[in-house]
């Protein structure tokens, strides 16, 4: 079984929805569209107060390069256009949908399937770029962007991350079991944009053998590669994806395309299919709602917009013991502060948990033991790093390898004395990053 | 219904169960088979000397704790480990006050004067054995008999190979000294009682075998050289993996994790450093045993191991932004 070469972990899975299959959740009374749902600049509100629109209507557009449009997710009235929470932690511009509950589509959206093959590549690009099709794993780098690596970068490998190496989290295994054709024509798209030549590969971590099975069926027929990979966190980081699958390591500051290498998730295959195939702009996706403390823990399939409450009281409601509500996985995932917060689409997964224990614990002195170099993916020293950002010594940090951190948490979840080790590590690139700023300005 | 309080921190919202206590605790358990064959070995009064050394490393600990107006860690369960390798250093007739001294030194000097849990420089049950040596050496040279009833007390195998010459070690057994029947500390004794501890300990992956073996095979190779040499005059190497501290020092002492080196290239270095001083000093030396005095030489070059490591790799990334 293949694997990537140093460091990781083996946190206890908690898959506790895997063998549940993916429900769509009823439309909710109001849903809050946020303009940025994506990396780059948020897009740029086109509708206003008391519009009405169509299922799947462009609401915001791309503001700038790397940024991506944003639709309707349902037919309704726009009550309000004003900031509001984001599950990223700021305020950020949202468009707010009263549903009319029609859901009625827009004249020429979401048709019959036809053959991509019939279309140019010019025409597949523009599709998957006006359709606001972004990286569904969790950074939500706009695909399009994505597709188009600067023309000198040969790439000779699509990778489709099938990994899914975060704890709780199931929505991608649902989507391979439930609809591993739409994965594969995603991925053949992928391919036919680079000259149809590229190795086209599906990692998948050897705990979702039905996943495996399933996509063997329908994949390896075309030429895919299915490849197991071994069951350890993080397998699914893009890094660590492309050394276990090819063996190549991409340096600090390289690209993956800097590698001839192309990593795509799961989701974001479906998504691409959608757009190019059926016309059809990304606005729902599938959710894992998980975590000890929610009463009825399920895969959803939900509309971009729709509010973690609507959410919590769909799935059977949150225990009196919740303390914690957390965006994405429990490794690299985000606490939110309200549930008022829309699920974007890179909301993987909402886990509703209790860590009273956790937080009691506090951090403690270092005794050395060197667990955060071993569970170290990027063979990177953490508590050097961690104890330089507590000095805030943000040169010296630099010639450590801070840039190279891809914050998987690996070392902060080892750590017998519970530092918080990435977490100085993140706050120390924040402030180094504004320095530059400061500087440069 | 009562409005939601979430707590907002930082990922990762998983961590591991492992933590200082279960550490500390598992190197207690691991030692614990060595403490109760000295029991059976050594008479009652072994369980006197480390009940004293344990009770006692805990009060100064919670007393320097409060002098340093820190938050109370005397149960974390680092001065418990200390306690119980302090005791299974010394001989089990040594007065009780001697190893309250001896606990004084250990948590007070070798470990709070440098800072504390995670910045002793120096092992601290070994900083207070040598303490003891130096200042008490006959009290701490009076190893008893096994199985004797009234306390008969006799030199250990390397101490009649130190003052006597091997033809004095005619009647050793070697078989015997594995088992741990021969005079000697309360732990050191009985590699048999010692082993299981040590599996445990690399089971769990508290410790890595990187340090215990190159520390015993630099100590075997470096003796077994100069008994091929000269068989006469120098004992074989198996007489030195079974006698004196050893074992006790390869697995328990020398990766004790605040005072070895972080990096693996540091620990193997480390190891080396700790067999080749042990032989020396024993072959060569002014005392019969040399594992905690090389334990200790080695422990002095720890930050230095370590600063190399982070050297290299400022260096290397000098390079490499230098290129680009």
């Amino acid at each position: 079984m293949k694997t990537f070469k140093t460091g990781g972990i083996h946190p206890p899975e908690q898959k506790l929805t895997s063998g549940k299959a993916v429900e769509v959740m009823p439309l909710p009374p109001e849903l809050a569209v946020s303009m940025s749902q994506h990396l780059g600049k948020p897009a740029k509100p086109v509708v206003k107060v008391g519009d009405e629109v169509g299922k799947g209507q462009l609401i915001g557009t791309a503001d700038g390069f790397i940024s991506a449009n944003v639709h309707a997710p349902t037919s309704g009235k726009i009550r309000a256009v004003k900031p509001h929470p984001h599950p990223g932690g700021q305020y950020s511009m949202t468009v707010f949908i009263t549903p009319d509950g029609l859901d009625k589509w827009q004249e020429g959206l979401n048709t019959p399937e036809i053959d991509w093959k019939t279309l140019s590549k010019e025409e597949i690009l523009r599709r998957i770029t006006d359709a606001g099709v972004v990286g569904m794993g969790g950074a939500g780098f706009p695909s399009g962007v994505k597709l188009s690596p600067p023309k000198d970068k040969t790439i000779d490998t699509v990778i489709l991350n099938g990994a899914e190496c975060e704890p709780f989290l199931t929505a991608d295994h649902r989507v391979m079991v439930e609809e591993p054709e739409a994965i594969v024509k995603g991925l053949e798209i992928i391919t036919h944009l680079f000259q149809g030549k590229a190795r086209a590969v599906i990692g998948i971590e050897s705990n979702k053998p039905d996943a495996v099975a399933a996509l063997k069926k329908h994949a390896e027929p075309k030429g895919i590669e299915i490849v197991t990979l071994e069951t350890k966190y993080p397998q699914g980081a893009e890094k660590q994806l492309i050394d276990a699958i090819t063996g190549r390591t991409v340096n600090e500051g390289e690209l993956p395309f800097d590698k001839g290498c192309l990593v795509h998730n799961i989701g974001t295959a479906v998504a691409i299919f959608d757009a190019v195939c059926r016309n059809r702009p990304l606005i729902d996706r599938v959710v894992t709602v998980s975590g000890m403390e929610i009463r009825s823990a399920r895969n959803i399939r939900v509309l971009v917009g729709t509010k973690f409450s609507e959410i919590a009281a769909f799935c059977g409601s949150m225990t009196e013991k919740t303390n914690q509500v957390i965006t994405g996985g429990p490794m690299m995932g985000k606490a939110q502060f309200s549930l008022d917060v829309p699920v974007t689409k890179t909301t993987s997964g909402i886990l509703f948990i209790n860590n009273i224990g956790l937080e009691k614990s506090g951090e403690k002195t270092c005794i050395r033991c060197s667990r955060c170099i071993s569970a170290c993916p990027q063979n990177l020293q953490p508590w050097l790093l961690a104890n330089t950002a507590q000095l805030r010594d943000f040169e010296s940090i630099e010639l450590y390898g801070m840039s190279n951190c891809t914050e998987c948490g690996s070392c902060s979840y080892v750590c017998p004395s519970k530092r918080e080790l990435v977490h100085w590590i993140r706050f120390a690139k924040t402030l180094a990053g504004k320095r530059k700023q400061r500087q440069s300005a | 219904m009562e409005p939601l309080k979430l707590k907002v921190s930082y990922a990762p919202f998983v961590r591991s169960k492992d933590s200082i206590e279960s550490v500390m605790y598992n190197v207690a358990a691991a030692l614990l088979p060595a403490t109760l064959v000295s029991v059976y070995f050594f008479g009652w009064r072994t369980l006197l000397v480390t009940a004293v050394a344990i009770v006692s490393s805990i009060c100064f600990e919670w007393a320097i704790d409060k002098i340093r107006k820190k938050p109370s860690e005397y149960l974390d369960g680092s001065a418990l480990v200390t306690g119980q390798l302090l005791a299974l250093n010394v001989p089990s007739g040594l007065p009780l006050w001697m190893i309250i001294m001896g606990a004084f030194v250990a948590i007070v000097v070798a470990k709070h004067l440098f800072g504390g849990l995670g910045f002793n420089i120096f092992n601290p049950a070994l900083v207070a054995r040598v303490f003891l040596l130096i200042s008490f050496p006959a009290a701490m040279t009076e190893w008893q008999v096994p199985f004797s009833v009234d306390m008969q007390t006799a030199a250990s195998p390397l101490g009649i190979l130190k003052t006597d010459g091997l033809q004095a070690l005619a009647d050793f057994n070697m078989l015997d000294a594995f088992y741990g029947i021969r005079p000697g500390s309360l732990g050191e004794t009985s590699i048999l009682a010692l082993l299981p501890g040590a599996g445990w300990l690399l089971y769990k992956k508290y410790i890595t075998w990187h340090i215990p073996v190159t520390f015993i095979g630099a100590t075997m190779l470096f003796t077994g050289i100069f008994h091929l040499l000269d068989p006469l005059s120098y004992a074989s190497p198996l007489f030195h993996l079974l006698t004196g501290g050893l074992v006790l020092g390869a697995f328990f002492m020398a990766t004790d994790m605040v005072t070895s080196p972080l990096s693996l290239r540091g620990q193997i270095i480390f190891g080396i450093g700790c067999g080749v001083l042990t032989a020396i000093i024993r072959l060569w030396g002014g005392y019969p045993e040399g594992v905690s005095f090389a334990i200790l030489i080695m422990n002095a070059l720890v930050p230095l191991l370590d600063r190399w490591d982070v050297s290299e790799i400022k260096a290397k990334k000098q390079q490499s932004v230098k290129a680009v």
